[in-house]
Formats: C-alpha cells, structure tokens, sequence
C-alpha cells in the first residue's frame, strides 16, 4: 500500500475536490447565461441528474466494487414516495423530497442487511430481481396508482408560484444536490471509511482481517449511495407531473448510469461526472443526427464496448495515467 | 379443469424457458459470464423464423434450423469481438460487453423492424384430450426443446468437444495443460449458449405475438429459471423452467395475472439469498 499521501488529512486543500466542484457548479449555472433559459435547463437538468445518479453509484461501484444493477429502484421509490405524499397529502415540496431519500435509504438499509451478503455475480443477479420486483409490485400497488401511476394535479405548482417558477426551484434544488453528491463522493474516498470500501473491493476477506468490519461498512455505503436517487427521483417527477411504473423502474436506466460511471472511470470523483455529462451530450447529439437518430441505441453500444475492451480505466483514468502531474489534480 | 389446462400450457412454455435458461446456464457454468446478450438473441431467434417463413415462405420447423446454425455461428463471432478480450477482467466487464451488444442489436433491430409486434401466422390445429384442448404448436414446441435438450447431453456427454467443454467448465488451467485449446472451448460454449436462446426464441415465434424487445422479459426469466435450477446446471434449467411454467399456469386461478412476477421476482430474491447455489444446485 502507498503511504497516505497528504490529501488524506487535508481534503480541503486538495485541487481535485476543487476542480469537481467548480466543474459541477459551471454546468449548473450555465442556464442562467443562455439565451433561452427554459431549453438550457431543461437540458442540464438531464445532466446534473445523471451526474447524481452516476456518482452515488459509484460509492458503490467503483469503491465497493459491488455491481448494482438497482440503482434505480431508489429513484423510483423515492419518486414514488415524495409524489404520493404531494398530491395525496398535499404535503410541502421540500418535506416530500426529504421523505423521497429517506425512504430510499431506509429501502437500502434493510435490503442491504439481506442481499449484501450475496458477492460478485451473484449480487448482481439479486439487484435485477430486486428492480423487476418493485416494478411489478408497484404495479399492482393502489394507493401509488397501480399500473397507470399518479398525475399531479396544475394547483400542486401553484403553492410554488406557477409551473415555470416551481420548476427553477427544482433545479436549483437539483444543482445543490449533485454539488453534495460530488463533496460527499470526495468526503468518502478520502475518509478511513472509504479506505475501508476500497480494501473491501480489492478483497473482501483480507479487508475483514486487517479489521474492516465489512458487513457493517457496505451497509452504511448502500445506505449513501441510496439516499441521493431517493431525492433526485423526487425532484424529476415532481418536474415531470406524472409518474409510472414503467418510467420509475426502467432496468435500462440502471445500466446506464453505470455506462456513464464507466465512461468516465470508476472509483474516481471526477470520473461519474465527466462520464454522465459526455454520455448525455452524446445521446442528446445522436437523438437528433438525422444519420444516426435510427440506430443510436447501437451507436451507444457500440462505444460502450469500445471502452469496455479498449479503455477499461474510462476517460479519467485514461488520462491519470498519463502523466503524474494530472493524477494530482483529477482526482 | 381450467386449472388442469393452464398448468399444462404453463408446463409446455416451461420447456421453452428451459431452454433458453440452459444457454444462459452453459455459458456462466464453463466461463463464469452472465450473457446479457442472451434476450437479444431471442429476439432474433424470434425475426429469424419470422423472416423465414413470410419472406421465404419456409417450414417453421425448417427454419429453425436455420436460425439454430446462425445462432451459433454469430455467438463465436459475439465471444471473439466482445468477450475474449475480458473474459479475465473483474465480472463487471463481462456484464458490460454483453450487454453493449445487446445494444448492438437491439439498436439495429429497431431500426429495421420497428417495435410494432409480428405474428407467425401458421397453425397445425389442435389436440383433443377430454375437455383440455392442447394446440400443436405449443406441444411440437415443447417436443423439440426436449430434443434439443437431450441433443446438448448426448453432445456434453459423448463427443469429444462436448468432453474438452466440461473439462474447461472443470478446471480451465488444468484443460490448458492437458492440451485442450480453451479460447476456442470457450467460443464454442458461448455459441452453443447463444443458438440455444435463438432456438427457444424461434419456438416462440411459432405461437406467441412478439416485438423486437421481446426478448428482454425471457432474458429476465431465465435468470430467475438459472436461480431456481442452479446457475452452471444445464438440466436443473429445464426443471427450473418448467416450475416457472407451473407457477405462471397455476397463479392466476388464485390471484391477478399482474401478481405473477411480483411472486417470481420475491422468490427469486428470497432463493438467491437462502441458496444462491439454486434449489438444484450443486453444494459447492
């Protein structure tokens, strides 16, 4: 192992924390400098959500090294919470996302305790089960709408000042979210807890007898990694005013994000947010290529494999290695 | 009676689940992958046939063996583009390189044939059997994945290449040593995964409406078939897939149809996390 290099003492001073976090709050305000604002924040709405969604897994993918394939039932739950809450009880906006990611964290806590035991593969396996089963029991849920979901009502928006007023409060909301995802992303990686995911990743049983109390620590970074797709998902189907079951647990989006973790390079801070703005940038160019509208989908998988066999580090880990000047900055 | 009736539909689709679940079984027995790519090749099992009997106006029967020869020859082809280079890298390489072929073909399937569904419109009529009435189609579909199925063992258990498969399912290092080549054991397992999905998709074909997404629901049942049956277990996939049939043809006497995959997605959970070497499965 490397001897602790300074930044672990000292996250503050580190260059890399600051470069992720200026980057996230350029892209952030960047509507605010466009000429049409409304467009503009419709689409980096897309990309600060994939940007919250790529670097809470990565908590878990890339430091665990555990493959989720249900990142997004957190979405969707905490979507499916918050709105129940909004339309139903008519509870405030900001209540009904704090409820949104809390329930997706308790969600990650008690499955965690069950299927965090299962290694490798197998987890996996368990985390698509787990998304098909809560697809399929929403479905079949009544108070969530069952198969047809909720629609919120036009006065729901009106305690916000109108629709187009409710929605900037959404993203701004949004911006401070993935701002917190990429503090708490870097806060992990340089803690003694995410030394300890880290040892957990590279092996799991040598971790647990250098004193990794390993069930214990993968819990509480389940629970992390949970908590901020719970709010995300809150926010984006309070954005959309209706929301499905087909919409809230979509197994492709789940892949996705993990292309998008992969594309900039996993176990990084830099990398999920790097990835998740390219990968988005990429989707939205090819949706309207009049050469490649038809066949993006294969576009995407065609570069995906591309990284995957050639460039397995992804873009940031590509460029760590370099040179030794950049490894300092891009952490 | 009626229950009579749909536990036996629900057990000849199981045959079908079976084999598809059998390919996904072989190749995560003998190369530790799980082949995401699998639903898509059902899918093209499913336009294969399609495409054989309206455009050629072929035998559906005939066609699969096509589609069977194609299966396997495109699953070599998978194995050296998108697996070969990783098949030593961590798991998660593997998930991902399947699956950007699922992208592959599903993307280019799109586009060609859009996502509105297709039928094969062929009928052999209907079997008589007291008061349960039986169609053809589905007890020659039945009929066939039990052949392929006893095909695959007499090939595993008989022949010389089906020997080198299991012995590089055994112990890859100590095949290598005994001379056999396991890059191309491992391609060949792949492709005989690969035209098992494509067989099952084509039976399908023959009695069931289906789009080119289809093959995405099968791929997720033949996870929950491999858990039920044990993963690496060719034969414990048949009996998982008939269970599963068993359980689709029986639950909806006793609750809605939509409650069918909330039982099987919990029961595969609870199965994974009591006995993640399957119900059937080796202890190992």
């Amino acid at each position: 192992m490397k001897p602790l290099d300074k930044s672990h003492d000292t996250p503050w001073r580190n260059p890399g924390l600051w470069l992720a976090l200026a980057t996230t709050a350029v892209i952030g305000l960047s509507p605010a400098l466009s000429g049409n604002k409304a467009y503009a924040r419709e689409v980096m709405f897309t990309v600060l959500m994939s940007v919250g969604l790529a670097s809470s897994l990565n908590v878990m993918l890339g430091y665990t090294g555990y493959v989720n394939f249900g990142h997004i039932v957190f979405f969707g739950l905490g979507g499916y919470v918050s709105f129940y809450l909004l339309s139903v009880h008519r509870l405030p906006f900001y209540i009904a996302v704090l409820a949104g990611g809390l329930s997706a964290a308790l969600l990650a806590f008690l499955l965690g305790k069950a299927i965090l035991r299962l290694r490798g593969a197998y987890f996996a396996l368990a985390t698509i089960g787990v998304n098909e089963a809560a697809r399929s029991f929403v479905k079949n849920f009544g108070p969530f709408g069952g198969p047809t979901g909720m629609t919120l009502k036009f006065q729901v928006y009106q305690a916000y000042g109108g629709a187009d007023r409710a929605l900037w409060i959404a993203y701004i909301v949004l911006v401070v979210l993935a701002v917190a995802v990429i503090l708490v992303s870097f806060l992990v990686k340089t803690s003694r807890f995410g030394l300890g995911l880290m040892a957990i990743r590279e092996n799991e049983d040598t971790a647990e007898v250098m004193g990794v109390v390993a069930p214990n620590a993968k819990t509480w970074a389940y629970v992390l990694s949970a908590i901020f797709p719970g709010m995300i998902g809150a926010l984006f189907f309070f954005k959309n005013g209706n929301i499905e079951p087909d919409d809230a647990f979509r197994l492709q989006q789940s892949i996705e994000i993990i292309v998008m973790v992969m594309l900039g390079g996993q176990g990084l801070v830099l990398g999920p947010l790097v990835g998740s703005a390219v990968y988005q940038r990429l989707r939205g160019y090819l949706l309207v290529s009049p050469l490649f509208k038809n066949i993006q989908l294969a576009v995407a998988g065609v570069l995906l494999l591309i990284i995957i066999l050639f460039v397995p580090a992804g873009l940031v880990g590509w460029l760590r290695r370099r040179s030794s000047r950049l490894r300092r900055v891009l952490e | 009676m009626v229950l009579i009736a749909s536990l036996i539909d629900g057990l000849l689709i199981g045959f079908i689940y079976g084999i598809a679940a059998m390919g996904l079984s072989l190749i995560w027995g003998v190369m530790r992958v799980i082949n995401l790519a699998h639903g898509a090749i059902i899918a093209l099992g499913m336009f294969g046939v399609y495409l054989a009997f309206t455009g050629l106006g072929l035998n559906p029967y005939l066609a699969l063996l096509l589609v069977a020869l194609t299966g396997l020859l495109s699953g070599v082809l998978v194995y050296g583009i998108a697996v070969h280079r990783v098949i030593n890298a961590p798991y998660l390489s593997t998930l991902l390189a399947t699956f950007a072929v699922n992208m592959i073909v599903i993307g280019v399937g799109t586009a060609a044939f859009s996502t509105s569904p297709r039928n094969v419109a062929f009928a052999l009529g209907s079997l008589s059997l007291g008061v349960i009435t039986l169609t053809w189609t589905r007890v020659a579909a039945a009929l066939v994945a039990v052949l392929v199925t006893a095909l695959l063992y007499l090939f595993l258990y008989r022949t010389r290449p089906g020997k080198a498969i299991r012995a590089v399912a055994n112990n890859r290092a100590a095949a290598e040593l005994m001379g056999i080549p396991s890059s191309w054991v491992l391609a060949l397992s792949f492709g005989l995964g690969t035209m098992l999905a494509a067989i099952s998709g084509g039976l399908i074909a023959t009695f069931l409406p289906f789009t080119i997404l289809a093959g995405a629901g099968y791929q997720v049942k033949g996870f929950v078939i491999c858990v039920l049956g044990g993963l690496g277990n060719p034969l414990g996939a048949l009996i998982g897939g008939l269970l599963l049939g068993a359980m689709e043809g029986i639950i909806p006497a006793f609750l809605e149809t939509s409650w069918v995959p909330v039982l099987e997605f919990v029961l595969f959970v609870l199965i994974l996390l009591v006995k993640p070497t399957g119900l059937l499965g080796s202890r190992k």
